[in-house]
């Protein structure tokens, strides 16, 4: 199987990330929160501080290794949780029909009037900011397409001999979805997922970039720029590498769900483009 | 086509009210009110009494379905009630922010469609070439961009190093103030028409019908004005509506980025200070707003179509 | 009867790129039509037939590529000529019309306008004159108040409408040479006559030569004067329809013959099975070596497995790539 470019880089940068992530506490050079040294303030990238620091003093490489754990738990949570919402609601809806479905379908609708990032801003405004928060609001407002597309392969798929078949046979609704029509869409299901993920990622640090995400002290991607700009002047550096990181974090996941697409999905039913 | 807009426009009535709903039963769950947050600097803890005075006043201490019912009367009126903050309806809150917030959303999408559409089609009439694997790449990158650094970066670099630009806000309302602002906007939107273009063209371009035109002895060029452009015209025209339902979302970081005095940066500063019924007037407006685009384009794709009255 | 053939074809070659290598789907096919006469090209799906005549009017796309042999339309050499010229035949020397007519006509153009394109571009019609030839072309192929008809859209017709429409297209500039790649396939039974009559009366009278392919043998020897019998990218047969019928030389073409369930077939003979030809067709990238019929073929002998018949003429304009032939 010739493994595509996409899938190549894409899986490669992820990869990096998600290393950087995972092995923060020992690539770090200081604990992200509690080294704030004054006398440190806004120098430049060089010497003991490889990205410079912030105006607190604080590394900001360190910083950007661990806002990483942060953007990578958002973004494969939240995605995990819509992609199960979507599942749940789509393959039910197309399976069942009925009024069920007509719920389902309004209920996506109304989602869908409402530009995701300020139905989770709206979101966020209710809960406490913080983590659990952020998966929650976030989890709650892209399920959507997953929805779509599980509803349309239900549909399709539920005459088919092989679902008649276990229906005879005595299988539950629930045993028929999960073991014979699931099987059948994971593929663009996926191919969804992880360009969600990638969303998932910029909607965190967008949120937290506007204060209502992750809040400092916490090296979050997002509130590291939004520290960055009132500084944009004088340390500039502070800009550069937090916007960097979730660039090579989006694409990372935009070029694998690319990749995966060529190979799960050749049809396009998770989408073009 | 008068029938089919008709129905259209009442398809989304109920999507307004159930947004409405919606809103209101999340907003009035929301913890720490107006009152709380006015001295929520960590300095001064309002007094408990002070505080459900300014809630009876604000009619937050009646039961719940009396507010919900006012409400609901209040909007059939086109009233959306008074701000916590400024005492002023929000109805005059919301018509001063609205249009710099159209501005900058039809703005970035001008660029968007500008730029997009043409790359796409160029891309796809050579696939493979040097400009097609450019403009993809360039696109999945757009795509990944994430808004605020893109705008701090371009803001940087065009104000702040070379100063051929404003660094942020409305100025007197001149094109200059708007460009930085709209293009760290439109990259995104930009970058996706491309793709979808690109992607709409080379499927028709491998159509039956594409097929039959050149075995007429049509020229690619004829090929293209007559036959493919309209085709591919309303695969386009679907993604510019869904693309402008996501401008107007992320207008939100763009505008709190630059101070664009906006709708965007209105809800999120009305987040923080909890004047809820700006939040939710603001939310509403921009749910109406994008139920318009989305309305506008479906009917403007049954014109082109000749399939969709019909079916 | 002229003595030059309207189109001769020889020794054609269409190659297939798969990954990096290249497989000869269509070889060695050699024909040739008269004026005015209906050839017919009958094989099974994936045979290449359909492949040859997008080769014979240059529209083959890569993967496929024209790989050798020589195609003369008049006399005149055309499979090598520039995109430009080759252009300057479609439609007005040389014309197709396909298999699916959904698919093959413009869905967002009235079908009027699709027929005027033809005035427009070869006749340097105007377009209002264009329009009113192309409703004469509608009432020409037997379409009922064309007038009307004209500005429909294609999925507002139904399936026979549309093909009619596509032949009334495809005829309107006089062609020479008509291409018509299993033109009525997706049709409904009842309507398959009418499209074949159709397309028989009006080549008759406008002096249209025919290509007819078909893997239906019935239809092929019924609408045509000659038949080609293609397998596996080769012609293996060339008769005249009725020899094809009473006389088949090629064990492919008996089996073909054989395999047709027969009308009254059951009250003569009592209960039979349908007689089949054993295997499947091999794929462009497993030929066979030898004759590549030699698998499923009753009467294959050594010979067959390692040497690829030569053509051998037969009597009446014929000719078949068989060693046991006969």
């Amino acid at each position: 199987m010739r493994i595509g470019a996409n899938l190549l880089i894409g899986g490669t940068l992820f990869a990096v990330v998600v290393i950087a992530g995972v092995l923060a506490p020992w690539l770090a050079h200081t604990d992200p929160v509690m080294d704030a040294n004054l006398m440190n303030a806004e120098e430049p990238p060089g010497g003991a501080f490889w990205f410079g620091t912030d105006a607190q003093g604080r590394d900001i490489y360190s910083r950007v290794l661990y806002g990483a754990r942060i953007s990578l738990t958002v973004g494969i949570v939240s995605q995990l949780i819509n992609t199960v919402i979507g599942v749940c609601l789509g393959l039910s809806a197309g399976y069942w029909g009925g009024w069920w479905d007509d719920f389902v379908s309004g209920l996506t609708n109304l989602v869908l009037a409402i530009p995701s990032l300020i139905f989770a801003l709206a979101l966020m405004a209710i809960l406490t900011p913080g983590l659990t928060s952020l998966l929650i609001a976030l989890g709650l407002t892209n399920w959507s397409f997953t929805c779509r597309l599980a509803r349309a392969s239900a549909l399709s798929l539920k005459s088919q001999g092989y679902v008649q078949a276990a229906k005879v046979l005595g299988y539950g609704d629930v045993r028929i979805m999960v073991t014979q029509l699931l099987p059948n869409m994971l593929g663009p299901i996926i191919v969804i997922g992880t360009l969600g993920m990638g969303g998932a990622v910029l909607a965190e640090a967008a949120l937290s970039f506007l204060g209502l995400g992750i809040r400092p002290p916490f090296p979050s991607w997002g509130s590291m720029l939004s520290d960055a700009r009132d500084q944009i002047t004088t340390a500039p550096w502070i800009s550069i590498f937090p916007g960097l990181a979730i660039f090579i974090t989006v694409l990372g996941l935009n070029l694998l769900g690319d990749g995966l697409r060529d190979i799960l999905d050749p049809q396009g039913r998770a989408g073009k483009a | 086509m008068f029938a089919f807009l008709l129905r259209r426009v009442l398809q989304t009535v109920p999507i307004i009210l159930a947004v409405a709903l919606l809103i209101f039963v999340l907003f009035s769950v929301i913890p720490g009110t107006f009152a709380s947050s006015l001295g929520d600097d960590g300095r001064n803890v309002m007094d408990a009494q002070v505080i459900e005075r300014i809630n009876r006043q604000l009619g937050l201490g009646d039961p719940l379905h009396v507010r919900f019912g006012n409400y609901v009367l209040q909007l059939a009126s086109f009233d959306l009630g008074t701000s916590f903050r400024t005492r002023q309806p929000v109805t005059a809150v919301l018509a001063a922010r609205m249009w710099p917030t159209l501005q900058l959303c039809f703005a970035a999408m001008v660029i968007a469609i500008v730029l997009g559409v043409p790359l796409g089609f160029v891309a796809a009439l050579k696939p493979g070439s040097l400009i097609d694997t450019l403009s993809m790449v360039g696109a999945v990158s757009g795509l990944s961009l994430p808004k605020f650094w893109l705008g701090l970066l371009l803001m940087y670099l065009f104000a702040l190093k070379l100063g051929w630009l404003p660094s942020f806000g409305y100025g007197d309302g001149g094109l200059r103030y708007i460009v930085l602002p709209a293009v760290a906007l439109g990259v995104a939107p930009l970058a996706l028409l491309a793709r979808t273009t690109r992607a709409a063209v080379l499927e028709i371009l491998n159509a039956d019908f594409v097929r039959t035109a050149r075995s007429k002895g049509m020229s690619e060029r004829q090929v293209v004005h007559w036959h493919l452009a309209r085709n591919a015209l309303v695969i386009v025209l679907t993604t510019v509506g869904l693309q402008f339902g996501s401008v107007i979302g992320q207008a939100v970081i763009v505008e709190k980025l630059f101070a664009w005095p906006g709708l965007g940066s209105l809800l999120v500063d009305s987040v923080s200070l909890r004047d809820i019924p700006v939040v939710q007037g603001s939310i509403l407006v921009i749910v109406l707003f994008f139920l318009f685009v989305n309305t506008l384009v479906d009917v403007l794709c049954a014109l082109i179509d000749p399939r969709i009255k019909y079916s | 009867m002229s003595a030059e053939p309207l189109l001769q074809v020889d020794d054609l070659r269409i190659d297939l790129a798969l990954g990096d290598e290249r497989f000869a789907a269509v070889q060695d096919v050699s024909l040739s039509i008269g004026r005015g006469e209906t050839f017919g090209l009958v094989g099974e799906s994936g045979c290449g037939k359909s492949i040859t005549a997008l080769a014979l009017i240059g529209l083959l796309r890569p993967p496929l590529r024209l790989a050798g042999g020589t195609v003369r339309l008049d006399g005149r050499e055309i499979q090598s000529l520039r995109p430009a010229e080759m252009r300057r035949l479609r439609g007005k020397r040389i014309s197709m019309i396909f298999q699916e007519p959904m698919t093959a006509l413009n869905p967002v153009s009235p079908v009027g306008r699709q027929i005027a394109e033809m005035f427009v571009l070869h006749e340097g019609a105007t377009w209002q004159e264009a329009e009113r030839r192309a409703v004469e072309a509608l009432a020409s192929v037997r379409v009922a108040a064309p007038e009307r008809r004209a500005k429909d859209y294609p999925h507002q017709l139904s399936g026979g409408m549309r093909q009619r429409v596509m032949i009334a297209i495809a005829l309107a500039c006089s062609p020479d040479l008509l291409l018509a790649d299993e033109p009525t396939t997706a049709l409904d039974v009842t309507v398959q006559a009418e499209i074949l009559d159709l397309v028989r009366d009006l080549c008759a009278a406008k002096g249209t030569a025919v290509l007819m392919i078909s893997h239906d043998l019935g239809l092929i020897a019924n609408a045509c004067r000659r038949v080609g019998v293609m397998y596996a990218g080769r012609i293996v047969e060339t008769r005249a329809a009725e020899e094809v019928f009473r006389a088949p030389s090629h064990p492919y073409t008996s089996g073909l013959v054989a395999s047709l369930p027969l009308l009254g077939a059951r009250a003569r003979q009592g209960r039979r099975r349908l007689k089949e030809i054993a295997g499947v067709v091999p794929s462009v990238a497993g030929f066979p070596h030898g004759c590549r019929f030699h698998p499923r073929c009753g009467r294959a002998s050594d010979l067959c497995r390692e040497d690829d018949p030569a053509p051998t003429p037969l009597p009446g304009d014929g000719l078949v790539r068989c060693h046991h032939h006969g």
